[in-house]
């Protein structure tokens, strides 16, 4: 059966230790997710994002503190502007933007994060791999 | 980027069976062998023992170790103790890279094989990163002296008490008036019934007095900057009008006063003056003026208290005082609210006058209180002699928001129905509750005596409180451990309601940068092992702002957020993170985009003799790494994030044969 391949930029303060919290509360999601820990959400960079899909990704995860909640003030927001933009660009592309996701769980929402790792697998396995050129 | 190849180390952990039981330790441990730059790859059955550690620090001596990676748990959990053991090995510990193979993968999956691939791909993901990771120095900071703490309650009380003695000059900044708190609202406390204010006045005037303590009351904080060691806090000081020193608490200001309004304290069940001291005891003990209410602040004329003041105390040209303060750490003590009990409309509170809450009642048993410690129906005035509690309001109600248990308001209810018994030897006294929960030094004991004097306690939460004509309330219930439906009609009813965040506490929360729980309150850094510090170095928290708790654990968080504290403010100087930005100058365009995304004006464009060009400065930067995102030309980076270390890890994750 087709896995879809998940890049998740997790924010160290929030999301990462949601992803933490859903372990030590032993609540189970999809394997799919390959987690890379940032500073903040606002670290990632679109590049980032469109090199995961390059190199073969079926889907893209970026999450990060609520809004008003962010480490560092207000990074989360400047994340979201960039996600709007990117969302365009992936259109553009040829790539279902519903492929790349921007997600806030707070450090006490570990069922919510694996909600969205379980929600987001089931999605990119109705859409299927991804064909980069084939007006994915 | 190192010149030479790589020396690695991989060390995969069992975690006992945490690990060990769902990923295959030691096909990833082999796996591990197989990837360039890995000159040792080891399981461990406990990699952060002892053992493990020295295990790791031999290997980095034998094998002349360049880099080291641990698979273990979360870094969030053992980050610091591994890049410890590294530097002890004389490893810088920023060539350290965690993998986290238990709390984000055997913990959350079932799947052997899945997980085990999972594990293989982190590994790698892991390795492709430590290559390419650069040593960090540890810049040093400055260490501000003094502490700040937020709340005056008893968990302020103590925490600034604590580092005062320390030696540490200790800022106590409260909302309120007077400092106290709930605690100084209270007549007594269980299980040993002793006097409240009796033992917390004594402590609230050591405040006062203390010569390392600043106490800055009727004040909100405003803004908070810096980080751990060095913060800067704003903090606005509300008039009184009332001048301390001209103050000699005669009372003919209140006396004269035209404005009668509820009084807080006394949960509005007495009345107070628009100037007037909030009670007997507080500190600071001076009167003040009730800005919103006095007539001659909101509409001009009367000044009666100025007039009649005989020693010229009342000044109506005080303004707010703003003041900067500078510490180094932060103790959050800002406690809780009672639950409002008017929400639970099925027990008619504020519609039915019988019907009173738990802190109505410490009110009405106080000597202070509206009938000098008579408990009486406030209906009529009468004796009550057929008394009910009914517990969990507020609390362990889904309904109500609050799926947690407030914990204190078992014992409370215990002593407040001993109390009434002493008093009304004759009344029967009944408690609905859902389970008696006694866990703490003296309190089952303290319970299993309430018993044998006659108090009935009843297994069941009543459903809703109806009133007669007279205002005697009925209650229908079922007593679960019977199946019997009971009718009991009674003269008073008191509803132990649950504790709540405050409300401000959001704000505060979203000044400080803190977590909250889905309940609402502060989250701590570690449930078990770090339940005075916050995710925030530098910041630390006690106290029901936390989670409720009663006054031995309050006091006891107290003395373990202080000594944190103080552990901080007696270093000279800290360790910052070297986790911050830098600028390559030749790919800087001076473009700007970076100084305008900061949140810290930590990086700047300046004119220098090649044009314009951003510059970092180091001791503002936060490291989330903003301006390298932004950047167009890639000219600015953030070290041990930079974009070829994440990019690496992005390209190991998807195509496993390419490892750069």
């Amino acid at each position: 059966m087709y896995e879809p391949k998940i890049i998740g930029f997790l924010c160290n303060w929030c999301s990462y230790a949601a992803a933490d919290l859903a372990g030590t509360s032993r609540i189970q999601y999809p394997s799919n997710m390959r987690a890379i820990r940032v500073m903040c959400s606002s670290r990632v960079d679109p590049e980032h994002v469109l090199r995961a899909f390059v190199n073969g990704a079926d889907g893209v995860l970026i999450a990060g503190c609520h809004p008003g909640d962010c480490h560092y003030i207000s990074g989360n927001y400047k994340t979201e502007r960039k996600y709007v933009l990117l969302r365009e660009m992936l259109e553009q592309f040829g790539i279902d933007p519903r492929r790349l996701r921007l997600e806030w769980c707070s450090s006490a929402e570990g069922g919510k994060f694996a909600q969205v790792v379980t929600e987001m697998t089931e999605e990119l396995k109705t859409l299927g791999p991804i064909e980069l050129g084939a007006g994915d | 980027m190192s010149k030479s190849e790589p020396r690695i180390g991989v060390y995969v952990c069992h975690c006992g069976l945490n690990i060990g039981a769902v990923v295959d330790v030691a096909a990833v441990a082999q796996y591990a062998q197989t990837l360039p730059g890995v000159v040792v790859s080891r399981e461990s059955t406990y990699t952060c023992s002892d053992n493990g550690q020295r295990s790791i620090q031999e290997d980095i001596e034998n094998h002349n170790l360049s880099r080291v990676v641990v698979a273990s748990c979360s870094p969030r959990m053992h980050g610091d103790t591994f890049m410890k053991t590294c530097e002890t090995a004389g490893l810088n510990p920023y060539l350290f890279e965690m993998v986290n193979i238990r709390e984000q993968c055997s913990w959350v999956h079932t799947d052997k094989e899945q997980a085990t691939e999972k594990a293989k791909d982190l590994v790698r993901m892991a390795v492709a990163k430590v290559r390419l990771l650069e040593p960090l120095e540890k810049q040093k900071s400055a260490v501000n002296k003094a502490a700040l703490v937020i709340g005056g309650g008893v968990a302020g009380i103590f925490s600034a008490l604590y580092l005062a003695n320390a030696g540490i000059k200790t800022y106590v900044v409260e909302k309120k008036p007077s400092i106290g708190g709930h605690m100084a609202q209270l007549d007594k406390t269980f299980p040993t019934l002793d006097c409240s204010l009796c033992i917390l006045s004594p402590r609230m005037a050591d405040i006062g007095k203390h010569e390392n303590i600043e106490l800055i009351t009727y004040a909100d904080i405003e803004n908070i900057s810096g980080y751990a060691g060095n913060f800067q806090v704003t903090v606005k000081s509300n008039p009184r009008y009332v001048i301390k020193e001209n103050c000699r608490l005669c009372g003919v200001c209140a006396e004269k006063c035209p404005i009668s309004l509820p009084d807080e304290f006394n949960m509005g069940l007495k009345k107070r003056k628009a100037v007037y001291i909030p009670f007997p005891q507080a500190v600071p003990n001076y009167y003040l003026i009730d800005a919103g209410h006095c007539l001659h602040i909101t509409k001009g004329g009367c000044m009666l208290c100025q007039k009649n003041c005989p020693n010229d105390a009342i000044d109506f040209e005080e303004t707010e005082a703003v003041r900067e303060l500078n510490v180094g750490a932060i103790i959050v003590a800002t406690g809780f609210e009672l639950y409002d009990a008017t929400q639970k409309k099925e027990y008619g509170y504020g519609r039915y006058p019988n019907v009173i809450t738990n802190m109505d009642f410490e009110r009405w048993v106080s000597a202070d209180g509206p009938t000098h410690g008579k408990v009486v129906r406030p209906s009529d005035g009468a004796p009550p002699q057929r008394i009910g509690f009914i517990q969990c309001v507020g609390s362990r109600d889904e309904k109500e928001g609050a799926v947690y248990c407030s914990r204190i308001c078992c014992m409370a209810t215990v002593k407040q129905a001993t109390m009434l018994r002493e008093k009304y030897p004759s009344a029967e006294i009944y408690v609905y509750y859902t389970d008696m929960r006694t866990p703490g030094k003296g309190f089952e004991e303290f319970y299993q005596r309430g018993r044998e004097h006659g108090i009935v306690f009843i297994r069941g939460k009543p459903g809703e409180i109806e009133e007669d004509d007279n205002h005697n309330l009925l209650i229908v219930s079922e007593d679960t451990d019977s199946g019997l439906i009971l009718r009991n009609t009674l003269d008073l009813v008191v509803l132990a309601c649950g504790l709540r965040p405050p409300e401000a506490l959001e704000e505060l929360a979203q000044k400080l940068h803190l977590s909250r729980s889905p309940d609402g309150f502060i989250m701590e850094a570690h449930p078990k092992l770090r339940p005075a510090e916050t995710s925030i170095s530098g910041v630390f928290l006690t106290g029901c702002v936390q989670f409720p708790k009663d006054i031995p654990d309050t006091v006891a968080q107290s003395g373990g957020a202080a000594a944190m504290a103080a552990a901080l403010l007696t270093k000279d100087e800290i360790e910052l993170e070297p986790v911050r930005a830098a600028v390559d100058e030749e790919l800087c365009i001076g473009c700007g985009l970076c100084e305008e995304n900061c949140d810290y004006g930590a990086i700047e464009v300046k004119k220098t003799e090649e044009g314009m060009k951003a510059q970092v400065i180091e001791v503002a930067c936060q490291g989330c790494g903003v301006c390298a995102a932004s950047c167009p030309q890639k000219a600015v980076t953030v070290r041990h994030f930079t974009d070829g270390q994440l990019l690496a890890q992005v390209t190991a994750a998807l195509e496993p044969e390419v490892i750069v």
